[in-house]
């Protein structure tokens, strides 16, 4: 067993399908009325189409795609500032692979490193650790970013910078967190949303139990779901049924990763190293309260923030999209990728307009990558 | 009258300086000393004057290609950038149906590397050459200044003889046509990504490189209607596809679970988010041969050491044309479509 | 923020630091394992798998609860087999009545 190819299993996908296409008819939804589940997490979205699983399901069934893609709803202030620090000489700016070609407003991380900047990708933090202790004299800088998944990692860095004693290592904190975009959805009288699959490796870190305000406040189900294509199909199984039976409730479909309760040792390296910012910046969706942590003051030597006076709050200077990018619209599920009229024109993989179109998860890149359209098998 | 002998020249350095490239007695001695001694061209001129008679037979022509080669880490598991230039421009002949014959060889070499790196790479490239039955014949050798290069740059070009018969053609590929693929994709793309060692993944996947041009031999004589090859290098087995069926205009349908992949490389793109249809090769091809064909075609390639995996992965079609689609191991499809830029690792 | 694999402790490389050895289809790679130590002693976790994201394990994968995932998704395959069993029967009596 090695716990991904079982969870690909196609004969057991017919079984689950069988059962998706029953509830779906039995809820009497059709492609004119359709069924809308938002999957919270752009792995999902990236999984879904990587799988073709959208048009395995039946056309009463609408996949919304949510804003769960730190690098979708990353405003291009942070990139200008990411691009800053770098241009510094001194500097090694590390980050992982999906931020290179997020477009600033005037250039991305990849052009800045066309243009002499020291930038390299790294696969985790520790690899930033480890160029910090190999390079005593440069500042190594670590691009924080992404959900709760990854913000242990980068909190567990720093504990280990500190019991190190680096002091040539910092961390250029974006780390946003999942609840409260989710609220803001929840709150827009325009968005038609009737479940969630939820975010499996956020949650194996918080656990289920915050979510459940979308249950109690606003009655909608959501499931916690793995990301191989059984587990995304399982759980839109559990929330059609939810639906059906007219329950909401939190359930855990991962629950061979995902412990209810989190894990504690992830949760308290957060709690030590972070806070909350009243508010932060999101892009698409405007600022959004107590949805972004910093460093503390306690870790301040290993805060890029402290050491080189920038970042959300110092002198930001607030971006308006780009002319006609219409990313907003597409995260929070109001239009479809190709209703964007920039969408394979103005705005594409080669030259994207918006981070939608640069990101490997932006549900623009996979309609463009992957085909939202109607594919028939030669069979 | 005697000639009295002359001594071989031997390179005294043991790093390569701008002397080496200054065209005096140091360039001459690292030419004969690492290059010309290990080729052994015909002949001591500037150029190269060759025969060969399959060029005289009625209808043959020559192909001709040119490539250059970059990469980073020089020297990696499975080969090298020498390794990688011989049987690059080798294949390159093969695919289009060539029987390749003569290669140049040109260096740009960076100030500061080392001779025996050279000298390694020099012998590989022989090693290489005299496996594909082909000789490097001319060549040339610049060095540039510390920080100017990244190494070695290498440029080959091959000249080759397409016998009267044979006219392999993207656009002859029509709808029912069969893929066939001559062994797994990835590894050179994986073997190089390891070897950077940015990533810290403990793996000793080798590349794949190889020459193609007797495998190809093997499936014109049992498929001679053979449609067209291509050798699946830069942008991968993706790449590969997209320009057969824009070229031919048709559609192309490829099986996820017919891919042959080794388990490293897979274990290498789930970790790292690649998707290994995009991984270079730099010794797997793509050939597209009528159905009733196929067989025969699959057959030859498997009695070749170069094809021993060798595997059909899908067919031409009518639907979707221009367009290539992969039915998932899920049976859901999704469209393959051209790399944009390079692929990236991506934890998302 | 969601690309993450299974993968099995086969060393521990460094116990102050935490750090293991963990092998993903053959790759292995140095990762930090602080966030699944318990109490019991480290050499425990060797042969077991855990969810590996950015060069941490995250969290352990319980075998227990994967197999009644697995048996789940199994029962709703076996479930889908009836009913297209009965179907094809059903649509074979038609044509014979």
């Amino acid at each position: 067993m090695n716990y991904a190819d079982e969870f690909r299993d196609p004969v057991k996908a017919k079984g689950v399908l069988g059962a998706i296409a029953r509830v779906v008819d039995e809820l009497g939804a059709t492609k004119e009325k359709p069924i809308h589940i938002m999957e919270i997490c752009g792995g999902h979205t990236h999984a879904i189409f990587r799988y073709g699983l959208d048009k395995l399901t039946p056309p009463g069934l609408e996949f919304i795609h949510g804003p769960g893609c730190p690098v979708c709803v990353l405003p291009m202030s942070r990139v200008d500032e990411c691009v800053e620090i770098a241009e510094n000489p001194n500097v090694i700016f590390t980050t992982f692979g999906d931020a290179m070609r997020v477009p600033g407003t005037k250039k991305s991380l990849m052009q800045a490193k066309a243009d002499g900047a020291d930038i390299r990708m790294v696969y985790s933090p520790l690899d930033a650790l480890e160029l910090a202790r190999r390079n005593p004299d440069r500042e190594v800088v670590f691009f924080g970013l992404g959900f709760e998944t990854t913000t242990p990692s980068t909190a567990l860095s720093i504990l280990q910078a500190d019991a190190d004693a680096l002091t040539n290592f910092t961390i250029f904190c974006n780390h946003i967190t999942v609840p409260p975009p989710i609220k803001a959805l929840l709150d827009d009288p325009h968005m038609v949303l009737d479940g969630f699959v939820g975010p499996g490796h956020v949650s194996m870190v918080i656990g289920i139990k915050p979510y459940e305000f979308i249950a109690r406040d606003y009655g909608k189900p959501i499931v916690v779901a793995g990301f191989e294509p059984l587990d995304l199909l399982q759980s839109v199984l559990m929330v059609l049924e939810q639906i059906r039976d007219v329950r909401a409730e939190v359930e855990n479909q991962y629950s061979r990763i995902v412990p209810d309760d989190g894990n504690p040792v992830s949760i308290a390296a957060c709690e030590e190293v972070y806070e909350p910012r009243p508010t932060f910046e999101w892009r698409g969706l405007g600022e959004i309260d107590a949805s972004g942590l910093r460093i503390r003051d306690r870790y301040k030597a290993f805060d890029a923030e402290v050491k080189f006076d920038i970042g959300y709050g110092r002198n930001t200077v607030f971006t308006a999209e780009q002319e006609g990018c219409a990313c907003g619209d597409v995260m929070t599920g109001r239009i479809k990728p190709h209703a964007c009229p920039q969408f394979g024109k103005g705005c594409t993989p080669e030259m994207p307009l918006g981070a939608l179109m640069v990101s490997s998860e932006g549900a623009c890149a996979a309609y463009y990558q992957y085909g939202g359209l109607e594919l028939e098998s030669v069979e | 009258m005697n000639q009295v002998a002359r001594q071989p020249r031997r390179v005294v350095a043991d790093k390569i300086t701008l002397a080496h490239g200054g065209g005096g007695k140091a360039m001459r001695d690292l030419i004969e000393d690492v290059f010309t001694s290990v080729f052994c061209p015909p002949g001591m001129e500037d150029q190269a004057r060759l025969m060969d008679a399959a060029i005289t037979v009625p209808g043959a022509r020559l192909a001709f290609t040119t490539d250059s080669f970059v990469v980073s880490p020089m020297e990696f598991p499975g080969g090298d950038i020498g390794k990688i230039a011989v049987c690059g421009t080798v294949n390159d002949l093969a695919v289009g149906g060539a029987m390749p014959l003569w290669l140049s060889a040109a260096f740009i070499i960076e100030e500061g590397v080392d001779i025996a790196t050279l000298r390694r790479i020099a012998a590989s490239m022989q090693k290489a050459a005299k496996e594909a039955g082909v000789s490097i014949v001319t060549g040339d050798t610049k060095v540039v200044g510390k920080g100017s290069g990244d190494g070695v740059f290498i440029t080959t070009s091959g000249v080759g003889v397409i016998a009267p018969d044979r006219n392999l053609l993207a656009q002859t590929v029509q709808p029912g046509d069969v893929a066939i693929v001559n062994g797994v994709l990835g590894d050179h793309g994986a073997a190089i990504l390891a070897a950077r060692g940015d990533m810290a993944l403990d793996t000793e996947i080798p590349s794949d490189c190889q020459p193609l041009n007797q495998l190809m031999e093997a499936v014109l004589a049992a498929a001679p209607d053979t449609r067209v090859a291509r050798d699946a290098t830069r942008g991968g087995l993706a790449s590969a596809l997209n320009e057969i069926a824009d070229a031919a205009g048709v559609g192309i349908e490829i099986g996820e679970e017919l891919l042959p992949l080794r388990i490293e490389v897979k274990g290498v793109c789930e970790i790292l988010g690649l998707d290994p249809l995009y991984l270079a090769n730099e010794g797997t091809l793509v050939v597209f041969v009528p159905e009733d064909q196929a067989n025969a075609a699959l057959a030859a390639m498997q009695t070749c050491e170069a094809g021993r995996d060798a595997v059909i992965i899908g067919k031409a079609t009518k639907q979707h044309p221009r367009t290539v689609v992969m039915k998932t191991v899920f049976g859901g499809l999704r469209i393959v479509d051209m790399l944009v830029g390079e692929q990236l690792p991506r934890i998302c | 923020m969601c690309l993450g694999i299974p993968g099995k402790i086969v060393e521990i490389s460094d116990a102050t630091r935490k750090l293991a050895m963990v092998d993903i289809s053959g790759v292995k790679r140095e990762v930090n394992i602080a966030c699944i130590v318990g109490d019991e002693p480290l050499e425990n976790l060797i042969g077991t798998w855990s969810l590996i994201h950015v060069g941490f394990a995250m969290s352990r994968i319980d075998e227990k609860e994967a197999a009644l995932t697995l048996d789940v998704l199994r029962q709703l395959g076996e479930a889908q087999e009836e009913i297209e069993a009965m179907r094809a029967s059903a649509a074979m009596l038609e044509k014979t009545s």
